[in-house]
């Protein structure tokens, strides 16, 4: 054992320290916590993501994606999205003649199919030409052109041509043509004109063409570089493909994003503000001041809102080139301030009676300071979930009045009126409905989920149940 | 009671006042002249068309002959069908619009009570997670992108099938209808479902329920008559905006599905701007819509002897 000398500046004394309670963790402000309960609700916090996505799509999506949307590809008409781009060199578009045969008269009564039908050159998006044998007894031919297989339910699909002369066994289609697979049925006509009950189809697949001029011309290749025939260049990239009008679809969508969430967080924005400022006035009033306008707010609640915003629009008019975003604007926040109106007057009433506001008053408060420090500060957690709810309405709302034609006003491309545009065309080209469609979803559903969360995070009263 | 009824009912007179005096001035600022539009009208048949509508006299002239007709029921001529009265086509049209909208409530009331109260009984687990998901697309999807996909899906159907099970389009049988009405009501019952489980939920642990239980009820009857009828109520409350929300969607839901109702004709005449067209039928939606409204609010005070109409 080793020997210790102890003095007596070894021996300390233990303090005796009576703590009872202690904070331990460090104390959080309101918008602390409520950032810590929203951070926790996974839901809420995807759906913030997304709305950050989104904006940031609007924003700063049609400087990363320069496309003009109003430009035309006239190559490309309703492309759906990934489709081919590669198109041949070939010769400029030459005339063509077709081909006649010689026909003996017959006095065949019945008029027999056509025999098949051979294409004189390959199928292109220049031309496609067709040839048939004459058919005995025909005075004349009807050239029909469909997108899909006819044979099921004999639906021939589009009358292209009429053809008198029965020595004409040709024909040369030029309309509207996009490299796809069409069905082509030749069907011999007598002499009154009916037609023959068996005919021919061939399925015809056509290819991109583009000629050397106009790929330079559309700056697909650049001016140097020497195209000979059946070189292969690629048309203009879509990520999202083309609508009917041959505009690119991710331009138009970032454009009508602009548009749709401009009204849907700008007019939330100012009905809001002005729901606030009038419930607040008539909360803090009160008294008859408070009656009047309160029985003003039932009156405009009452009115049918759909009803009122289109009168609106028919009322204000739209001249050529307006979009008609502002009128929009107005008849929201015209109609919406009510029931934001209510609520702040509400709770503007509640804590008028609180305890801590009349401390506040008897250490000399004065009103001013008792609304910014007091009043405010505790409605706005509930004016902002307001808010959050307020927007997958109003974009509805704008998505509702854009779809019946009461909207945004072409050109101006909305989520809404590219809805509309793409009904008409959604049995054939399906993503000019759904892209815009599930943006809208999408944003709704974010904006939705996201209210849920910050309901839950800033207003204990409104948590709801899970 | 009486008391309360008859001032709702006057103020629901002076807002459909306010609606009709409201669509007068937006149709009299509109840009333009409804008469110009035809083509080649002589002076003669301006003059006319003029003076048939009252055009030539002063504004407020106007405005008590459209009011003096409109309080006698009598909305006018339209400006784009040939000899057909605004009252013609309400009561041709209207009809098929409230077969749809009636349908769409049915579905959406029974629909939303039932999903509800399933998924407060299966609270967090599978059939819940299910419905609420649906419910939430409900909610997100607007109406007519609905109406639009479950025509292709009808479609699809019909060529799987190889005969036309449903209709895709179009007014007449049942069938017609069903489709429409489902899809028309999908938005309001998934709202009524979210409505439904929260206030179901408030209920399942209420003391209440439990005696009940204690008692020796059977779970189907406390479900029935003791859950299920308290969890309605605030059900009832939101029914008035649910109509609104029918009605006007029914606009959208008409021209998808090419059916005769006021709807589309509404939404037609508001792109032609068939000005008495728009204004009758504003003014007949606006007066159905407050009165709905104020219908609901006097049965809420009915169904719940607790709340207190004053």
């Amino acid at each position: 054992m080793t020997e210790f000398s102890l003095t007596a500046e070894d021996f300390e004394r233990v303090s005796v320290e009576r703590r009872v309670q202690t904070i331990v963790r460090p104390s959080l402000s309101y918008w602390q916590d409520a950032w810590v309960r929203l951070a926790a609700n996974r839901r809420a916090l995807a759906s913030l993501y997304i709305v950050i996505a989104l904006l940031l799509f609007t924003v700063a999506g049609p400087w990363v994606w320069t496309v003009d949307p109003t430009a035309q590809d006239l190559d490309q008409l309703s492309t759906p999205p990934g489709a081919d781009r590669r198109a041949q060199i070939v010769e400029p578009y030459a005339p063509w003649n077709g081909v006649f045969a010689t026909v003996t008269e017959s006095l065949a009564d019945t008029v027999g199919a056509t025999a098949e039908i051979q294409l004189v050159q390959p199928a292109s998006t220049q031309a496609v030409r067709l040839v048939w044998a004459p058919v005995l007894g025909a005075s004349g031919y009807r050239v029909y052109r469909n997108v899909y297989d006819p044979a099921p339910d004999g639906a021939v699909g589009l009358p292209l041509a009429e053809i008198y002369d029965p020595r004409q066994v040709s024909y040369e289609d030029l309309l509207d043509l996009t490299p796809t697979r069409y069905w082509y049925s030749v069907i011999a006509t007598d002499q009154s004109g009916r037609e023959a009950e068996e005919y021919t189809t061939l399925a015809v697949d056509t290819i991109r063409v583009i000629t050397a001029a106009e790929a330079q011309t559309r700056g697909l290749v650049d001016l140097e570089t020497p195209l000979s025939l059946g070189d292969e260049v690629r048309v203009s990239f879509h990520p999202l493909g083309t609508d009917y009008l041959g505009r690119d679809m991710l331009a138009r969508l970032m454009y009508g994003a602009r548009v749709s969430l401009f009204i849907g967080i700008i007019a939330p924005f100012f009905f809001v503000l002005t729901g606030i400022l009038y419930g607040s006035a008539a909360g803090f009033i009160g008294g008859r001041v408070d009656q009047v306008l309160m029985r003003f707010a039932d009156f405009v609640v009452a009115l049918p809102f759909l009803l009122f915003m289109i009168l609106f629009k028919i009322a204000f008019g739209i001249g050529p080139g307006e979009s008609g975003v502002v009128p929009m604007l107005v008849a929201l926040v015209v109609l919406s301030w009510p029931a934001t109106a209510r609520l702040v007057r509400g709770q503007i009433l509640q804590i008028r009676e609180e305890a801590y506001i009349g401390a506040s008053q008897l250490l000399g408060a004065k009103t001013h300071y008792l609304i910014l420090r007091h009043m405010i500060p505790n409605t706005v957690g509930v004016v902002l979930v307001t808010l959050t709810f307020a927007v997958p309405t109003v974009i509805f709302v704008e998505a509702f009045l854009s779809f019946i034609g009461m909207g945004v006003a072409p050109p101006t491309p909305s989520w809404g009126s590219m809805c509309n545009e793409g009904i008409q065309t959604m049995l054939n080209h399906p993503h000019e409905l759904i892209l815009p469609a599930v943006l809208i979803s999408l944003t709704v559903l974010a904006f939705n989920l996201l209210g849920d969360g910050l309901r839950d995070a800033l207003d204990a009263r409104m948590r709801s149940r899970e | 009671m009486y008391a309360y009824t008859l001032k709702r009912l006057i103020q629901g007179v002076i807002t459909v006042w306010f609606i009709a005096t409201a669509t007068f001035v937006a149709m009299h600022s509109v840009p333009g002249d409804p008469l110009l539009n035809e083509r080649g009208v002589n002076e003669e048949i301006r003059r006319n068309l003029e003076e048939r509508y009252g055009f030539d006299r002063p504004i407020f002239d106007q405005y008590l002959i459209y009011m003096a007709n409109m309080a006698k029921g009598d909305f006018g001529i339209s400006f784009t069908q040939q000899n057909r009265s605004v009252n013609d086509i309400i009561r041709e049209h209207f009809p098929v619009s409230a077969t749809l909208g009636v349908l769409a409530i049915v579905f959406a009331g029974l629909g939303g009570v039932l999903w509800g109260a399933l998924t407060a009984l299966y609270r967090n687990r599978l059939p819940d997670v299910i419905v609420m998901f649906l419910v939430i697309l409900g909610i997100s999807v607007p109406s007519f992108v609905i109406a639009a996909l479950s025509q292709l899906a009808l479609v699809g159907l019909n060529d799987l099938v190889g005969f036309s099970v449903l209709p895709v389009a179009g007014w007449g049988s049942i069938l017609h209808m069903l489709i429409p009405s489902l899809v028309l009501g999908l938005g309001t019952m998934a709202f009524l479902t979210r409505l439904m489980r929260s206030s179901m939920l408030e209920i399942v642990n209420a003391d209440f329920i439990r005696t009940a239980y204690s008692k020796g009820l059977p779970p189907t009857r406390v479900f029935i008559k003791h859950q299920l009828r308290n969890a309605i109520l605030p059900v009832i409350t939101v029914l008035g905006p649910a109509i609104a929300a029918i009605t006007t969607g029914g606009f959208v839901v008409e021209l998808v599905f090419a059916i005769p109702g006021l709807g589309r004709f509404f939404v037609q005449a508001v792109q032609q701007l068939d000005y008495t067209v728009i204004m009758g039928t504003t003014v007949f939606y606006g007066a159905f819509l407050v009165f709905m409204v104020i219908a609901v609010d006097l049965i809420y005070g009915l169904v719940d002897p607790r709340v207190r109409l004053e």
